[in-house]
């Protein structure tokens, strides 16, 4: 795999944008670390704002230890990923965007995890989702890139789509919206009936984020990414959202053993799945996203527990996860950046080339692999412990975390050993160590996983204690310590590290085996995902073509039977109130006159030569103007019958220069037929419309008002002179800019078209 | 009276719209004619059809009589009507340029059809990648 950036000698070795851009999430970092020993203390500090009450939404921000832990690890992460990509990505032309969806990012993540009110929660969180796919599709001119970032997208928003639905159903049922307040209602919550429907939604909403099996598929191909987004996002920051939603919903929904039940299968196969996949490709970091899918895993497994152990498991891991998991990433993007490949078959021997950058992988490894004095063994032993305590299946937990952590440890070694101790399968080119930039983030992230893990009373005190007890009412004491004494879980660690040995040893022989048996597969969600995208985009095709066929009488034909069903619908209902027919009285020459109308309409639809139908059409219009002229309205009269020749005079001119209208093949007769029905229903429905409006009483007002005042205010005898061109002369001037425009539009027209 | 009137208009109004649907451009055009006469005719029914004088004021007086004609559907349909007749003289002139582009009278014709491209899952052109 290449990089699509051009060659390493001409690119500046860092942009400074980028490095100004990169105080932001150490500003962020700073304030955090501030407020931090008072959180510590116990402290918790929130704002509020109404925003939309009518709605329970109120701009609510609260810190507490599970906000200050993912915080902390946010702008940590977001710091050195920013400053990372100011070399990694120096020379890119859309540099701008990738920063401001960069840092808008983070602000969406910091947004979660110190929302305090539900519906704010829900709006980073679909922040997220679309800065995401922004992000994975950030490099939009290849394909894969723009897929990935679809997937991901759907997936994950679809996925949001069920979290609103869950924090609506909890409305319904009556519970709070700002998380603050659930402490106390969780037994209310978890005995409602509609228990089950909340849960299933946030749990959706918590995995498509979290890339739990079956939708994990989307994390592995957000690959596509710049490694620095897949550093950030897809490996410390956003697949944490779900299970950051997972630890808030806690008090609230969990202790159930629905909750526990589920948590505990989906997670451990999840844990064994992305474990056990990663082993198969060769690509560097999508051996890194497999491995993420499995620490999800595990986080998701212990968070179905809820016994402290578990959950104080859950939170140390997290934290071990995103040290070395981020150092990884970033490292192995280094490599990429300086090597122009990841694939393993082509890496070897760069400990003598990039010695810096393989003491940071070393120390992130040997953290993930979980050696004693790192903070991986920490968390490994506090693993073991936490699986063995699970409510719920604790010998699956149990079996599911030591294999895990097996195949874990043996793919540490694989992407240590392999491209810095190794031989390369290809002679490589002389390689250089990459700038100071990319190489701050792992070292400082990898010496952390040093320190934590020397110093673990520390950490439990002043990081973990806090998250888990904002979660956790029991408020057990907790304590990280160094040593166990020769226990279980200590065995468990032993057992881990010799089989990830032996893993390791047949590597080779696993990775040909396992990707035999994936090929062989018949039914997978990336399979489903595929063919239902495919079928729903071949039958939107379908549908669209349908409705949409290009036919001039069938969108008239449409357009006209739904008004005829809408209007019918309301109005059929008080038809027979108002099918009165009141004794005919009036002029006798008002009867001719409309019968004359009607004959020469008859004239224009039933005439086979246009001339006819001009002349019937000619007919209509005097028909109206003697009908305007003998019911006292000899202005409008005069004036149709000037329209009406003028008109008559252009259709003529027109005409003349157009083929005859039976030069058309003719239409067929069900269609003829069906069109008349329709014309005739929808006429006749006018008509009793008509006769419905004639019955309401006439409301004279307006009238009155021009009749008192056009002479004496407008100093006109003609009404209706005086209102078009006195009380309603903005009409008039809209009519003549109508008249204007027709006339402007046509002179244009006529002069594009081609003479002769 | 005016009942006689509204099925009158409504009549008129179904033959329109038969014209409009025959797909023959130039019916098209004399079924919006017919459209915009039925219509200023139920406007005028609107006001009611009772009186006889037109809506003048006669000379030594300050206000009309006490039967003259509704003048507001009148000032209203006279609007109606210039209107009408502009857009009637446009859609004319676009019978006209359609006929000049299309060479037939027949809207059902292809010519006149816009196909949508087939949609599958697969995407319709890619750029090259860059290498």
């Amino acid at each position: 795999m290449k990089t699509p950036l051009p060659p390493i000698e001409r690119v500046p070795d860092c942009c400074r944008g980028g490095l100004v851009s990169s105080i932001l999430p150490l500003l962020l970092f700073g304030l955090l670390c501030l407020a931090w020993p008072r959180v510590v203390q116990g402290n918790i500090f929130a704002v509020q704002w109404a925003w939309v009450p009518s709605l329970d939404l109120d701009l609510a921000f609260r810190l507490d230890g599970l906000g200050l832990l993912f915080g902390l690890i946010i702008t940590m992460t977001g710091f050195f990923v920013s400053l990372y990509a100011s070399s990694y990505m120096a020379g890119h032309q859309q540099l701008g965007r990738f920063f401001f969806y960069l840092h808008g990012f983070m602000l969406a993540m910091l947004g979660i995890v110190l929302s305090d009110n539900l519906f704010l929660l829900f709006i980073f969180w679909e922040a997220t989702t679309i800065l995401s796919f922004l992000l994975i599709g950030f490099d939009h001119h290849k394909t894969a890139a723009r897929e990935s970032a679809r997937q991901a997208l759907l997936i994950t928003g679809g996925g949001g789509l069920f979290l609103l639905m869950g924090i609506l159903l909890l409305k319904i049922a009556g519970e709070s919206m700002t998380i603050s307040h659930w402490a106390a209602s969780g037994d209310m919550i978890r005995d409602h009936a509609l228990y089950p429907a909340v849960f299933i939604c946030i749990l959706m909403g918590a995995m498509t984020k979290s890339a739990q099996v079956p939708f994990h598929f989307w994390l592995p191909n957000a690959m596509t990414a710049p490694t620095p987004i897949s550093a950030f996002l897809h490996a410390a920051t956003m697949v944490k959202a779900g299970i950051y939603l997972l630890m808030r919903f806690h008090p609230l929904l969990g202790g159930t053993s629905l909750w526990m039940a589920t948590l505990v299968i989906i997670g451990g196969t999840t844990a064994l799945w992305g474990a056990i996949q990663a082993l198969g490709p060769c690509d560097l970091k999508r051996i890194l996203a497999y491995t993420t899918l499995m620490a999800l895993g595990v986080l998701t497994l212990f968070l179905g527990g809820r016994t402290v152990l578990s959950l104080t498991a859950a939170a140390t891991f997290l934290m071990v996860h995103a040290l070395y998991k981020a150092a990884l990433f970033l490292a192995v993007g280094s490599i990429d950046h300086q090597t122009g490949t990841r694939n393993l078959d082509h890496l070897g021997g760069l400990v003598k080339s990039m010695p810096l950058t393989a003491l940071a992988v070393a120390a992130a490894t040997m953290s993930m692999a979980g050696f004693p004095l790192f903070f991986g063994f920490i968390g490994k032993e506090i693993m073991y412990e936490g699986a063995l305590a699970e409510d719920m299946f604790p010998v699956f937990a149990t079996v599911a975390t030591l294999f895990a952590n097996s195949l874990m440890t043996a793919v540490a070694a694989i992407i240590f050993i392999t491209p810095f101790m190794g031989f390369g399968r290809q002679k490589m080119d002389p390689v250089k160590e990459a700038p100071w930039t990319m190489r701050l983030g792992p070292a400082v992230m990898g010496l952390l996983g040093i320190v934590f893990g020397i110093m673990p009373e520390w950490v439990s005190a002043h990081l973990i204690q806090p998250a888990v007890f904002s979660f956790q009412p029991d408020r057990e004491e907790i304590r990280l310590v160094f040593f166990h004494g020769i226990n279980l879980p200590l065995v468990l660690s032993i057992l881990t590290l010799t089989l990830g040995s032996v893993i390791y040893r047949y590597r080779t022989f696993l990775r040909h085996r396992m990707n035999t048996a994936i090929d062989r597969l018949w039914i997978t969600t990336p399979g489903l995902y595929q063919s239902g995208l495919d079928n729903f985009l071949r039958n939107a095709g379908i549908f669209t073509n349908t409705i949409q066929n290009g036919s001039l009488h069938f969108y008239l034909f449409i357009i006209i039977l739904t008004l005829v069903m809408a209007v019918g619908w309301v109005w059929l209902p008080h038809v027979p109130g108002i099918l009165i027919f009141p004794v005919i009285s009036g002029p006798l020459i008002a009867i001719g006159l409309f019968a004359f109308i009607l004959a020469s309409t008859g004239v224009v639809v039933f005439a086979k030569k246009r001339l006819s139908a001009i002349g019937g059409l000619g007919g209509v219009g005097a028909g109206v103007a003697l009908t305007f002229m003998i019911f006292g309205a000899p202005d409008i009269a005069l004036t149709q019958l000037l329209v009406e020749t003028l008109t008559l005079i252009f259709i003529s001119l027109v005409l003349l220069r157009l083929p005859p209208m039976d030069a058309v093949k003719k239409r067929s007769r069900s269609r003829t037929i069906r069109d008349a029905c329709l014309s005739l229903v929808a006429g006749l429905l006018l008509t009793t419309l008509m006769m419905g409006i004639l019955q309401v009483p006439l409301d004279r007002n307006l009238t009155a008002f021009f009749e008192a005042n056009s002479y004496i205010a407008a100093h006109g005898r003609n009404i209706v002179n005086v209102i078009l061109v006195d009380f309603r002369s903005l009409d008039t001037l809209g009519e003549i800019c109508v008249v204007v425009l027709a006339a402007w539009a046509s002179v244009t027209l006529i002069r594009r078209t081609k003479e002769g | 009276m005016e009942f006689l009137l509204a099925l009158v208009v409504g009549l008129m109004f179904g033959s329109a719209l038969f014209l409009m649907l025959s797909g023959i451009l130039v019916r098209f055009v004399f079924g919006f004619a017919l459209m915009g006469n039925a219509v200023n005719l139920l406007i005028f029914a609107a006001g009611r059809l009772t009186h006889v004088n037109p809506p003048l004021i006669d000379p030594d007086q300050t206000i009309p009589a006490a039967s003259v004609a509704n003048a507001l559907p009148q000032a209203l349909i006279l609007t109606a009507i210039v209107i009408g007749f502009a857009m009637t003289i446009f859609l004319l002139v676009l019978l006209y340029r359609a006929y000049d582009q299309a060479r037939t009278l027949d809207a059902d014709l292809n010519s006149f059809l816009v196909e949508i491209p087939k949609t599958t899952g697969q995407h319709v052109s890619e750029k090259k990648e860059p290498a």
